[in-house]
């Protein structure tokens, strides 16, 4: 067992429970603590990859704006525990557990097979590929339209946004 | 060395789990957290392939992925802003005015 192997089974254990959590808990501050704790074994996960600039923009980005956000509406909100985890458990919704676990288990079931009889192992060029100056000047140069596309996103939503949560429209 | 296959495997436990808590939950601030998680669990997925194929398009891609989880979440959680002053709650089983 290496140094990376021991890390990646350590890091998806907890993150899967994390996981579980965030989904079974009835107060929803518990979770978004829960769902923290996922990304940052997420972006320890990255780190395995070695994917540097993508494990610090999950801390900075997703544990950092995305969590405090939501964090920020729960408190705002003041939401109590719910009183039943799931409400009205009726045929259709078993039908869609049912289905669920079982694209899950075709999923793992194929993944496995495809495991047999193959070692596949990481690029030689991974440690090189993840750091900031070879994806910024990927960013700046291959993928500068996406790029551009993106701000114009992030103004759409700033602005859908503030006119979304305003009280009165005039 | 992991095979990649138990990346793939751990994003699709990751993916499932999200998607039975949107299916299940009825509070719409946990349907939003778990549909950040079937959007991380697809990143995993985009920078296992990227660092196995040596290739960086994976990675930009989750990159892009990000900014549109940021643009979601501010604008999902502004709708349930909207939602909760009109309706006093935040269950989906009572906001069902589109619903068929």
């Amino acid at each position: 067992m290496t140094f990376e192997s021991i890390a990646f089974y350590l890091l998806g254990t907890v993150s899967v429970v994390s996981a579980l959590l965030v989904v079974t808990r009835r107060n929803p501050v518990i979770s978004v603590l829960c769902l923290i704790l996922n990304f940052f074994c997420l972006a320890g996960l990255y780190l395995t990859l070695h994917a540097q600039f993508i494990a610090v923009i999950q801390i900075i980005v997703y544990a950092g704006a995305i969590m405090v956000l939501f964090l920020f509406v729960i408190m705002l909100l003041n939401l109590g525990d719910e009183r039943r985890l799931v409400e009205g458990m009726n045929i259709k919704k078993t039908a869609a557990a049912g289905l669920t676990l079982g694209l899950l288990a075709e999923i793992v079931y194929i993944l496995a097979g495809f495991a047999a009889g193959r070692s596949v192992t990481m690029s030689v060029q991974a440690a090189n590929i993840g750091t900031v100056e070879n994806i910024g000047s990927q960013l700046y140069t291959r993928f500068l339209f996406p790029f551009e596309i993106t701000s114009l996103l992030l103004t759409a939503a700033i602005v859908g946004a503030i006119v979304l949560a305003k009280k009165k429209l005039k | 060395m992991v095979p990649i296959q138990h990346y793939l495997i751990l994003s699709a436990i990751l993916f499932f789990t999200g998607a039975a808590g949107v299916l299940a939950r009825r509070n719409a601030i946990i349907v939003f957290m778990s549909i950040e998680l079937m959007l991380n669990s697809a990143n995993l997925t985009l920078v296992a392939f990227s660092a196995y194929l040596g290739d960086v398009t994976g990675q930009m891609l989750a990159f892009f992925v990000m900014t549109v989880a940021a643009a979601e979440a501010a604008v999902g959680l502004a709708i349930v802003i909207a939602l909760f002053r009109k309706k006093q709650s935040v269950n989906l089983d009572e906001i069902n005015l589109l619903k068929w």
